[in-house]
């Protein structure tokens, strides 16, 4: 692992969101990450004015959600920078996030060491559940945010003690149509579908797997009983995103589990 | 339902392009928006009566450009239209296809000043 380049400044105050470290929390040196984070945003957005020229019509080209842009590259070369891979992990409410990763962080995090944020609108729920000695967990409550952004993120890496961590998980907030549009700076964007949902769930909410990368198909050991037809939902994330990889899995009864941390393995091996 | 959001950073860009050329009003934003940036016109429109008055574009009309969707075949080599669909099937070979090369854009193209 290489040393640690610039860390990702913070966001600006004042936020709405609060983050809580549960368990590994960051402390000292390992916290001492500062600076105005939208300096160089600020000065990129405002130049000085010059002229007084009478300007009618202007071709301006601003791209929209750029702080979370900029903010999110910065995140990724953090990440890059530790040696760590960050997956972001969205799904619809109950689609199985915080069951699987209790289970990955008790049996891939022995060998590898993890880290999780995890965020949802209010409690510390998940945040409990997924404390473990061996791994730190942040819990960012958001309020009222529907998803959860690349300042967030920044904020809340800094909170945890990242020495060793090889692979990082980001939790998102449960929904399935705006965590599509905020990059994070993650390296792999995982969408869960379970079997509890419906075959047609890709194509009802097309834009969040058109940016997968990889794809969990959750909750196999219940698709009988359910008359969930895995192979018409396999068909659909198809059609819609070509590019990911299918693994079909049970966090309850360990099916496809091997397959998801051999994805993990390579994915640390990588970073 | 971000949209809100997005529309808050429009002004805000936009008060700051208006600094940048020395205009204290604005009389048109032009977004350009591509058919997968997951922005839903009527959603931006209703948050920009809510948020433009009390902005330095109080009196600004919004147009709203559309991009549609292109995808690009990797067996063919050749790009092809999607319209709105998120369902990218190459028309020459009925592939399906994640290579998306237009339809994402989300930003502000253009803006008018009155003159002083």
């Amino acid at each position: 692992m290489n040393s640690p380049a610039t860390p990702p400044t913070p966001a600006e105050p004042p936020v709405d969101y609060r983050i809580h470290a549960l368990t590994g929390a960051a402390t000292g040196s390992a916290r001492g990450l500062s600076g105005p984070l939208s300096a160089e945003i600020t000065a990129a957005l405002t130049a000085s004015p010059k002229g007084e020229i009478a300007v009618r019509s202007v071709d301006v080209n601003i791209p929209l959600l750029e702080k979370n842009d900029i903010l999110a590259e910065r995140n990724r070369g953090y990440f890059l920078g530790r040696g760590l891979a960050a997956l972001n992990l969205v799904s619809s409410p109950g689609a199985g996030k915080t069951t699987l990763l209790e289970r990955t962080l008790d049996e891939f995090g022995r060998e590898t060491k993890c880290a999780v944020l995890v965020g949802d609108l209010e409690t510390d729920n998940d945040g409990v559940r997924l404390s473990r000695p061996h791994a730190p967990v942040a819990q960012i409550t958001t309020g009222t945010v529907c998803h959860l952004d690349a300042g967030m993120i920044a904020r809340a890496a800094q909170s945890i003690n990242l020495d060793g961590v090889k692979v990082l998980f980001i939790e998102n907030v449960g929904n399935l149509v705006c965590p599509a549009s905020f990059d994070l700076g993650e390296q792999v964007r995982v969408v869960l579908l379970s079997t509890t949902e419906g075959e047609d769930k890709p194509l009802k909410y097309p834009p969040i797997f058109k940016s997968a990368n990889l794809v969990l198909l959750t909750k196999v050991d219940v698709a009988d009983v359910l008359g969930f037809k895995r192979d018409v939902a396999v068909d659909n994330i198809r059609r819609i995103a070509p590019q990911a990889r299918i693994i079909q899995l049970s966090s309850r009864t360990g099916e496809g589990l091997p397959e998801w941390y051999n994805f993990l393995r390579n994915l640390a091996g990588q970073a | 339902m971000h949209e809100l959001g997005i529309m808050e950073s429009a002004l805000a860009a936009v008060g700051q392009e208006a600094a940048k050329h020395g205009a204290t009003r604005v009389s048109r934003i032009v977004l350009r928006i591509g058919a997968l940036a997951g922005v839903d016109e009527d959603a931006l429109r209703f948050a920009y009566e809510a948020l433009a008055p009390t902005s330095i574009a109080a009196d600004a009309e919004l147009e709203i450009e559309r991009v549609p969707a292109r995808a690009h075949c990797k067996a063919c080599a050749k790009d092809f239209g999607a319209g709105q669909s998120y369902i990218f099937r190459c028309p020459f070979c009925g592939d399906y296809s994640g290579d998306i090369r237009a339809g994402r854009e989300l930003g502000i193209a253009r803006l008018e000043f009155p003159n002083p």
